[in-house]
Parts: structure tokens; C-alpha cells; sequence
């Protein structure tokens, strides 16, 4: 945590209405939103919106969910939602919202799970834990290729994994549960080999962890494992939350 | 943006009345009780454990393990509320009163930086910490505090959001000056209120 340094950032802080440019389906329980919000400002991956639904009467549901997508995209945030059984904004978001629609909408927050697009980083995700980090890797993508990033990631089966079409040569997926016939990769939970493969040429840091709670201390824990300084090790914990 | 009504929206996770007035603004009622920590979790042992006070203050103090487990025990009924937007009501903590850590101390200036084990640190000011408002928990719920969730001792300030009640708690430091903690640098408000939804900057 030595490594923080605080950063003006330009205020995002006031509720606005967004359209929904764009719904897509990335795997049976997962959607993207892709929003336009009018006062949008460039976000650093792996930061969060809010999104709070009203009721006619005035009842209110509020939720922080990860922006997906990448700051080049002007004008444009993708939020990547899983919809959760009990989730009250989640399934709103899944089973009522449509495209063309106005969603209300605050941010980009938080400037600690952040990567600046300056240093070589792991990322470390598990199941939805994939949509922060996925920021990170689009940005790099198109703005620092030539800075070193690489990802593991642990997805039940080969349906449920996000983003699969654009997974490439720098992620290692682990299939807890189910892998697609002829894979020679890893199954099962992820484990020291892994993250010590993984790992190699990224000790320094920082790691992202993001994912379950139960996911995390466990990642973390290996990474610790493997060599990396606590500090370096930034996480994000999905609660039980809808 | 008041007017605003999310279209087919009803609500379906509703608080029953009785609770949902002790829901403040943009918060839902969890029954669980959810991990959110920066970094990996520290596992403090209790032997080597201390509690010290210190900065601007005519009398440093320090407690290990055994000592502070001799003062005065508290059992702390209290609603929790989380940034992150859960709130969890009717749970209690049992502990050591802020006002019993800081008799003798003779505090001289206004804020306090909470410093953690692992790194973490949180501001307050005083006056949050005292007159009854904030303790040095060691239980929730009748248990030792498991160290995912800040054990073997946490600051437990349940009137502000629960980043401020840090996990781990090693050392108070009495400042002449408010200087943000780590979440407060990173986007988050510097006092917290959450019935003003003081959450981050701009709140």
C-alpha cells in the first residue's frame, strides 16, 4: 500500500441519465450495458459506476458495478453485470432493461484498484471478478502493448467464461468444474504452479485480485506465496450483493 | 435529476418498515456479513499484538494482548453500514471504549490517523471517537473476531461508513491536522456520515 499516491480527480459526483446504447450477452447469466452518459469523463480501469434504480413511488435500489471497457472509448461506459437471483438491480438490469432506455447513472469512483497504464501487471480474476481487470487489458491493448500484462483466470465451464472471444495469448483460464474437450491447460482451482507460472517477470507488482471473497484470500494467499510483497497485492472482494 | 422513475422498476427488496428507517439513503439490508479489504488479509497473533496511542498527546500509552483484555468489556448493539451499499442491522460488537483507551491521554490535537497491521490507514476526528460513539472491538456477536473480518482487534465506529472502523487495529495517532487515510486518498470522503452519504469526494 506504500506504492498509493492520491490523484486529483476531475468531480464525476453527480447523478446523470444515461441511454442504453447497447445491450449484449456475454455468457447465460452475464449481460453488458454499454451507456452513454452525457457528462461522461475518461475513467481509469478499474474503476466503478453507480446505477440507482427509482421506483413510481420513490423506493430506491442502489448498486456499484465495474466498468469493462476501456477510457478510449469516448462518450461510452460498458458496465458487465452477472444477474444475481436476489440481485434487485441486477435483474432489473437483465430482465427489464432494454436498449433505448435511460438508466441513472454516477461516476467513475475510486482510485485504488486502478491500473495507470505505466507498469507491468498481473491480474488475477475469478468469475465475474474477470470485469475490472478486463478494463485493464483493453486499455493496454490499445494504448500500452508494449507494456507486459498477463491474466489468470478461473471460470467454472467454457459457457459461463466472459470475454472468451477476446482472450488471448497473455491469459491463462483455469476450468473449475468443466473444460472443453482437448484442453491441456489447467483444472481445477487455482494453485501455486499456476500463479508461480504466471508470476514469472511480474513480481514486482502490483497483482488485481478480483473476484469472491473465498477467491481472493485464496489468490492473494498464493501470490503471497509466490514471492510478491503484500503491498503490492491490491484486491477487490465481490460480497453477496445484488 | 429528482423525477427521474426507472421505467418497469417496482422494487422487490424492500425493507420492511420498521427497518427501512434505519436504512440511511442508497443502502440495503444484507444478512450476511461481506468481506472488503484492499489487500491480503494479515494474520496478527495475539502474543505479539499492541495497541498504542500516540502523536499529540501529553501521555502515550501502549496495551499488549493481556493488558487490554483487562479493561472494562463492552457488549456494542449497532446497525453496520458499508460504502459499498449493505447495511447490516441489529448485529453487536463487544470491546473497549475509546473513551476508557483515552482517559490519561490528555489528547491535544483534533484528528486521529487509525494505523492497521498490513498498512491500512483511516482518519477520523475525535470527536468521532469520543462520548460513547467508538470502541476497540475483539468479539462480534459473542465470537472472536475472525481476521477477515479485522480480528483479533478492529476499531468498531458504527455511525460512520464501515471503511473507518478499521480492521486490525495497531495504533491511534493523535494529529493537530485532518490528513486523509487510505481510502479518503483514493476517492472516498473524508468523514464518512452515512445518513449524509458522504461517500466520496464530490459528496
Amino acid at each position: 500500500m506504500e506504492r498509493l499516491t492520491a490523484v486529483a480527480q476531475r468531480a464525476p459526483g453527480a447523478w446523470q441519465i444515461a441511454r442504453v446504447a447497447e445491450i449484449r450477452r456475454e455468457t447465460p447469466t452475464v449481460k453488458t450495458f454499454r451507456i452513454a452518459p452525457p457528462m461522461w469523463v475518461a475513467h481509469l480501469p478499474g474503476q466503478h459506476y453507480e446505477v440507482r434504480l427509482t421506483a413510481p413511488d420513490g423506493y430506491r435500489a442502489q448498486r456499484s458495478y465495474s466498468i469493462a471497457s476501456s477510457p478510449v472509448l469516448e462518450g461510452l461506459v460498458e458496465l458487465t453485470v452477472e444477474r444475481l437471483d436476489d440481485g434487485e438491480v441486477s435483474a432489473y438490469m437483465h430482465d427489464v432493461l432494454q436498449e433505448g432506455d435511460e438508466i441513472e447513472v454516477r461516476g467513475p469512483f475510486a482510485t485504488y484498484f486502478v491500473w495507470r497504464g505505466e507498469e507491468p501487471a498481473l491480474l488475477v480474476g475469478g468469475g465475474s471478478g474477470v470485469v475490472p481487470l478486463m478494463a485493464m487489458l483493453r486499455h493496454r491493448r490499445l494504448v500500452a502493448p508494449e507494456v507486459p500484462m498477463r491474466m489468470v483466470y478461473s471460470v467454472r465451464t467454457p459457457e459461463q467464461t466472459i470475454f472468451a472471444s477476446e482472450l488471448g495469448a497473455e491469459t491463462h483460464l483455469a476450468y473449475t468444474r468443466s473444460a472443453p474437450e482437448g484442453w491441456t491447460g489447467h483444472r481445477g482451482r487455482i494453485d501455486r504452479p499456476l500463479l508461480a507460472a504466471a508470476a514469472d517477470g511480474f513480481l514486482g507488482g502490483p497483482a488485481f485480485v478480483c473476484g469472491s471473497n473465498g477467491f481472493v484470500e485464496a489468490a492473494s494467499e498464493l501470490l503471497l506465496g509466490c514471492g510478491f510483497a503484500p503491498g503490492t497485492i491490491r484486491t477487490e472482494r465481490f460480497g453477496p450483493t445484488g | 435529476m429528482s423525477g427521474f422513475v426507472s421505467r418497469g422498476f417496482q422494487g422487490r427488496r424492500r425493507s420492511p418498515a420498521e427497518l427501512a428507517a434505519r436504512l440511511p439513503p442508497g443502502q440495503y439490508a444484507e444478512t450476511g456479513f461481506p468481506v472488503l479489504t484492499a489487500g491480503p488479509t494479515p494474520h496478527v497473533r495475539t502474543d505479539v499484538w499492541e495497541l498504542s496511542i500516540d502523536g499529540m498527546v501529553a501521555t502515550p500509552r501502549a496495551w499488549s494482548w493481556e493488558e487490554f483484555g483487562e479493561l472494562p468489556f463492552e457488549t456494542v448493539p449497532c446497525d453496520i453500514h458499508c460504502v459499498t451499499k449493505w447495511s447490516k442491522l441489529g448485529t453487536s460488537f463487544g470491546g473497549v471504549s475509546l473513551d476508557t483507551l483515552l482517559a490519561g491521554v490528555e489528547p491535544r490535537g483534533e484528528h486521529v490517523m487509525a494505523e492497521s497491521y498490513g498498512g491500512y490507514t483511516t482518519n477520523l476526528p475525535l470527536p468521532d471517537l469520543t462520548g460513547g460513539k467508538a470502541w476497540v472491538v475483539t468479539e462480534h456477536e459473542g465470537e472472536e473476531i475472525a481476521a477477515e473480518h479485522g480480528g483479533p482487534a478492529r476499531l468498531l465506529v458504527p455511525h460512520l461508513y464501515f471503511w473507518k472502523s478499521a480492521k486490525w487495529i495497531r495504533r491511534l495517532t493523535v494529529l493537530d491536522h485532518e490528513e486523509p487515510g487510505f481510502w479518503e486518498a483514493n476517492g472516498y470522503h473524508l468523514r464518512g456520515d452515512p445518513w449524509k452519504e458522504q461517500r466520496y469526494w464530490s459528496d
